[in-house]
């Protein structure tokens, strides 16, 4: 059985198989509308989040299975104490699959080792999102036909952004991939990712400050959120928040065929003018997650075959 | 020059880097030995200037994964019968399993009742982080 807890545990041949399949769900949606009938997906929501767990069951639904779950750990027996690793045992006996959100960094990990149906990380506190990560890589493919011999730009909050973190983690193992990091001194990427992941990557990294000075050379732009909640500091939040907004007049300085992405939700980083450019393909890029979900629940229930390897 | 008794049966730990005596002392949880137990802090050594040694009377086993977290540069001497019967080099370990606790506020650690893991990082060596939230260790060694 497997699990998806860290954007690495898929390999990139599964990666591609994974896309691929999301691909033709997409094309042909039809086609898998019945595949899981009579299966259930739980989502354990233990940290409130509408956007990921609406997709999760959106995808199940589209597939013709059914949900059940919660929406805060208050809802949940974790308000009675129960540990993470109680709460999937039991779970395991009411569903098929799990996707887990939870405040605690690593809680998925732990639920996958007690639990007897594939666990899928929904994100862990600041740590990981894998299912965000493959939805960026599908829409890069999408928009842009390959991921190998794009440059790619990440811009707004490097340092706090998990969606960056795991993203750079994934694009490494691509050919070519050629990285402009924007971001504000204080929220810059962390040392270990630049020391532990891009440089020995081999792949080429530049760090600048000013958005317009990236614009003309990246095939894709990443825009990420300054998130309240990673602050310690309200007044550092306030003074940074602003630092790095995408407007038309900054968007005219990239390429015709630029991919502007954005984890969503967005709140002031993209200009709403920039909505109207064919460019700006985030919200289609949420859309695609559905279809990213769809296709790992079917491989990870084993209803489509060879996409993954055994565990 | 300090005397201390030398021992019939158990184990010198040679060469700790001087300093990290005491840690290795902690980790090895020798306080709950109720055999004689001698720390030498700051030995005069030919190799470092000065080292630390521990001597344990009585046991002839010791955990290497712990040792080789806090020094791996330590020689471990088994003595038996007053003699040296074996000379063990221990190892950067690969993984650290209830060594050491993770400090990151927000791991899942702090709140369930599960091993702590660390494991040994690429790239850079002696550098272990977190399996669980990936936070690097900061033990202070």
């Amino acid at each position: 059985m497997r699990h998806l807890i860290d954007p690495l545990d898929l390999d990139r041949e599964e990666t591609a198989r994974l896309l691929g399949l999301a691909q033709r769900i997409l094309d042909r949606p039809g086609d898998y509308a019945r595949r899981c009938e009579g299966k259930i997906l739980a989502t354990l929501f233990f940290e409130p989040s509408t956007r990921t767990r609406l997709s999760f069951e959106s995808a199940m639904l589209r597939l013709g299975g059914q949900v059940l779950g919660f929406s805060s750990a208050q809802s949940s027996s974790a308000a009675k104490g129960e540990s993470v690793a109680d709460t999937i045992r039991m779970i395991s006996g009411y569903a098929d699959i799990a996707a887990m959100r939870h405040f605690k960094e690593g809680a998925p990990l732990v639920a996958s080792r007690y639990s007897k149906i594939p666990v899928v990380n929904a994100g862990d506190g600041g740590h990981q999102h894998p299912t965000q990560t493959l939805t960026d890589l599908f829409m890069i493919q999408r928009s842009r036909g390959q991921i190998s011999g794009l440059t790619i730009g990440l811009c707004g909050d490097l340092k706090f952004g998990r969606t960056v973190h795991s993203l750079i983690k994934a694009l490494v193992r691509y050919e070519d991939v050629r990285f402009v990091l924007i971001s504000p001194e204080e929220l810059r990427t962390p040392g270990y990712i630049l020391k532990e992941v891009l440089s020995p990557s081999g792949h080429p990294f530049e760090e600048v400050r000013r958005m317009e000075e990236a614009m003309p050379r990246l095939d894709v732009l990443y825009m990420t959120r300054v998130q309240r909640e990673r602050f310690f500091n309200e007044e550092d939040y306030v003074r940074l928040k602003d630092s790095y907004i995408l407007t038309p007049e900054k968007l005219a300085l990239g390429k015709k065929e630029l991919a502007v992405l954005h984890p969503l939700p967005r709140v002031n980083e993209i200009h709403k003018q920039v909505d109207e450019d064919p460019r700006a393909l985030y919200f289609e890029q949420a859309r695609g997650g559905v279809f990213v979900r769809m296709a790992l629940i079917l491989a990870l229930l084993g209803l489509e075959p060879h996409i993954l390897k055994e565990a | 020059m300090l005397n201390i008794d030398s021992i019939e049966n158990g184990i010198v730990i040679d060469h700790i880097t001087a300093g990290r005596g005491m840690r290795v002392y902690e980790l090895l949880e020798l306080h709950k030995l109720d055999t004689c137990v001698a720390i030498i802090r700051n030995a005069r050594s030919s190799k470092f200037g000065k080292k630390d040694i521990i001597k344990i009377e009585g046991i002839t086993d010791i955990d290497l994964d712990v040792l080789g977290f806090i020094d791996d540069h330590a020689t471990v001497c088994v003595i038996r019968d007053g003699v040296l019967a074996e000379k063990k080099q221990p190892q950067l370990p690969q993984r650290l399993v209830n060594i050491v606790k993770c400090k990151n506020p927000r791991c899942v650690t702090s709140a369930e009742d599960v091993d702590q893991e660390f494991y040994l990082c690429g790239g850079e060596q002696h550098r272990y982080r977190c399996r669980y939230c990936e936070q690097l260790l900061d033990d202070g060694k």
